[in-house]
C-alpha cells in the first residue's frame, strides 16, 4: 500500500505538453501575471525593510533590509508554486475537466500531474526572475551570486508544487484547500527564519522548523546566495529539499492517479 | 474481419456496485455501433473502459487487438473521444483548442494548423475561429468537441451522448457529420438515449439496462423481432379495455392509452372503431422506442 503510493511513475516527454499548455495560458494573460512579482518586493522592502528595519537596524552585521530580501524571494517561491498547484490545479481538474480531456490523448494521468508540477516550479522561477531586478535596484542583494536564485527557484518551486499537489489530491472540495493555506503556509511564512533569525526561537521549535517547515531550508539557501555567505550547512538544506521533493513528487502523482482513475 | 473492439464477459464494479455486468459485444470495422439505454445503464462506464480511462474489473477487452490495461498509449493514439461532458479548454479560442489538443498527440505544428483549419470548416465553425469558447453556443461547443476528437485522424470514434441537450438543428448537423465520417470508412461507437438518433445512425446496436445487454441487432431487426410491424393505440377507457378482453386481443397500458402490438394494424383499428366504440384510434409503425420501452420498462429513471 505505502509502496504503491511511492512507486516510480512511468513518464515520457508528454508531460511537457501539459507544461506548455499552462505556459501558453500564462503568456496569454501576461499582463495580470507580471505585475505582482514587481509590486510584491516593493511593498515588503518598504514596509519591513525601511519601516521595521529602522528600529531593528542590524541582525548580526547584516542590515535588516538585506536580511529579509532573500526571505521575500523564498516566500514568493513558496506562494507561486503552492497556490498554482492547489487552487490552480484543482480548478483545472474539477471545474475545467481539463485533465479528463487530456487523458483521452496519449498523455497519461501521471504525465498530466508531472506537467502541472513542472509548471508550478517554472512559475516560481519566472517570479523570482522578475523580482530580482527590483531587489538589485534596491541594492539589497549581492551580484553575481544572486543570479543563482533563478535556477534554485525551480527546485524550491518544485518542492512546494509537490506538497501542494498532495493536498489537491486528497481535498474533498476547493474550500478545504483553505486549511493547508492557513495552517501550513502561514506558520511557514512566520517561523522559517524569514523575518527574524530562527536561532531566537526555543531549541524545540527550531527542530520542528527544520524538520517540518520546508520554507526554512529554502530561506536558508536563498539567504546564503544573496549575502554570498555559503556554509556547509546549505548542503544539508539542499539534501533535505532534494529528498523530500523526490518523495512527494512520486506521492502526489500516485495520489492523484488514485483520485482520478476509478 | 477482426473486430475493432471485442468485449468478453466484461465487468466493472465500483465497490459493491456493479456498473457493467458481464457484457459481450464486438464492433466490426466501418460500422456505427450504438449503446442504447436509460440513465445509469452502464453505457458511459463501458465507453470509459474502451477509451482506457477506467480499468476493467474482470473479463477481457481488446481494442484494435490490444489490451487497454497495458497498451493505453497505442490505443489512445488511434481513437477520438467525444465525452458526454463538455470539457473544452476555456482558456483558449476555438482554433487554439484544436492546436493545443493536437500537441497532446505529438502532431507537428504545421500539420496541426492545417488540420485545425480543415476541421473548423468541416464542423462549420470557421467564423468562430478566434472566439473564446465560452462565447460559443451549446451546439457549437459540441461541434468543436467533435472536431477536436478528429485531430489525430482516428480510426475509431467514440461518442458518449453526442447530441445531449442540443436543439433539433444542431442535432441534425451533428448527425450529418457523423454520416459523412461513416461514409469515409470510420468506425463509430456511440451511446445515446435518444431513440431516433440510434435508429437513424446505427448499423447495429445493443440495448443496455442495469449494466447488462438485453438485446443486440440492427434497428429494423430489433423492431421486427421484439415488437412487430404495427402499433394501434386507443384511449384507455373501461369500455375499450373490456372490449379488447372480450375480443381476446392482447394489449398494454401506456399512460392514458392502450396499445396493441400487431402485424395487422388495419384490422385491429377497424375492430376498435366498430366493435369497441373507441373515440380515438391511432395506428403507426413500430419504432425502436417501442422496443426500448418494452425491454426497459416504463418506470422513470433517476
Amino acid at each position: 500500500m505505502i509502496r504503491d503510493l511511492f512507486a516510480v511513475p512511468w513518464l515520457t516527454g508528454n508531460a511537457w505538453t501539459v507544461w506548455q499548455r499552462n505556459l501558453d495560458v500564462f503568456l496569454k494573460t501576461w499582463r495580470v501575471n507580471l505585475v505582482p512579482p514587481f509590486i510584491e518586493p516593493f511593498l515588503y522592502l518598504i514596509a519591513l525593510g525601511f519601516g521595521l528595519g529602522g528600529f531593528v537596524g542590524y541582525i548580526g552585521d547584516v542590515p535588516y533590509i538585506d536580511f529579509i530580501a532573500p526571505a521575500i524571494v523564498a516566500v514568493s517561491i513558496m506562494n507561486s508554486a503552492f497556490f498554482e498547484c492547489t487552487y490552480g490545479s484543482y480548478v483545472r481538474m474539477y471545474y475545467g475537466k481539463t485533465f479528463d480531456a487530456i487523458i483521452a490523448t496519449p498523455v497519461s494521468i501521471e504525465e498530466v500531474i508531472a506537467g502541472e508540477l513542472l509548471w508550478g516550479a517554472t512559475r516560481s522561477m519566472v517570479y523570482t526572475g522578475l523580482m530580482l531586478p527590483v531587489l538589485i535596484l534596491f541594492g539589497v542583494v549581492d551580484l553575481p551570486s544572486s543570479l543563482l536564485l533563478i535556477p534554485f527557484a525551480f527546485l524550491g518551486g518544485l518542492l512546494f508544487a509537490c506538497i501542494a499537489m498532495c493536498f489537491t489530491a486528497i481535498t474533498p472540495s476547493i474550500d478545504a484547500l483553505n486549511y493547508p493555506s492557513f495552517l501550513f503556509i502561514t506558520p511557514m511564512l512566520l517561523f522559517s527564519g524569514t523575518f527574524f533569525p530562527i536561532t531566537v526561537l526555543p531549541p524545540a521549535v527550531q527542530v520542528i522548523a527544520y524538520t517540518v517547515l520546508p520554507l526554512t531550508h529554502v530561506v536558508s539557501i536563498c539567504r546564503g546566495i544573496t549575502l554570498t555567505m555559503f556554509s556547509p550547512f546549505m548542503l544539508v538544506n539542499l539534501a533535505w529539499i532534494a529528498i523530500v521533493t523526490t518523495a512527494l513528487f512520486f506521492l502526489s502523482v500516485n495520489l492523484m492517479k488514485r483520485r482520478l482513475v476509478v | 474481419m477482426e473486430p475493432v473492439i471485442e468485449a468478453v464477459n466484461l465487468v466493472k464494479q465500483f465497490g459493491l456496485f456493479t456498473a457493467v455486468d458481464t457484457v459481450n459485444f464486438a464492433v466490426r470495422p466501418g460500422e456505427v455501433f450504438g449503446f442504447l439505454g436509460p440513465n445509469g445503464a452502464g453505457k458511459t462506464t463501458t465507453m470509459k473502459m474502451i477509451q482506457c480511462a477506467s480499468p476493467r474489473t474482470s473479463g477481457s477487452l481488446s481494442v484494435f487487438g490490444m489490451d487497454p490495461g497495458t497498451h493505453s498509449r497505442e490505443i489512445k493514439e488511434m481513437i477520438g473521444v467525444v465525452p458526454q461532458e463538455t470539457n473544452l479548454d476555456t482558456e483558449f479560442s476555438t482554433y487554439e483548442n484544436l492546436i493545443v489538443y493536437s500537441r497532446y498527440f505529438g502532431i507537428p505544428k504545421e500539420i496541426a494548423e492545417e488540420r485545425a483549419e480543415k476541421l473548423l470548416d468541416f464542423v462549420q465553425l470557421t467564423e468562430k475561429r478566434d472566439i473564446n469558447i465560452e462565447k460559443l453556443s451549446g451546439g457549437m461547443k459540441r461541434r468543436l468537441i467533435l472536431a477536436r476528437a478528429l485531430v489525430n485522424q482516428p480510426k475509431l470514434l467514440i461518442l458518449d451522448e453526442p447530441t445531449i441537450g442540443l436543439d433539433p438543428q444542431a442535432r441534425h448537423l451533428i448527425w450529418e457529420k457523423l454520416k459523412l465520417l461513416r461514409s469515409q470508412g470510420n468506425t463509430i461507437v456511440l451511446t445515446t438515449h435518444y431513440l431516433e438518433e440510434a435508429e437513424r445512425l446505427c448499423d447495429r446496436l445493443v440495448i443496455m439496462n442495469n449494466g447488462t445487454i438485453l438485446v443486440e441487432g440492427s434497428p429494423a431487426e430489433l423492431v421486427r423481432d421484439h415488437v412487430g410491424s404495427g402499433i394501434v393505440e386507443a384511449e384507455h377507457s373501461p369500455e375499450v379495455v373490456a372490449c379488447l378482453l372480450d375480443l381476446e386481443i392482447p394489449y398494454e397500458l401506456a399512460g392514458d392509452m392502450v396499445q396493441v402490438v400487431t402485424d395487422n394494424p388495419r384490422m385491429v383499428a377497424q375492430e376498435l372503431l366498430s366493435k369497441c366504440d373507441a373515440k380515438r384510434v391511432l395506428t403507426r409503425a413500430a419504432t425502436l422506442e417501442d422496443v426500448f420501452l418494452k425491454l426497459t420498462g416504463r418506470v422513470l429513471r433517476e
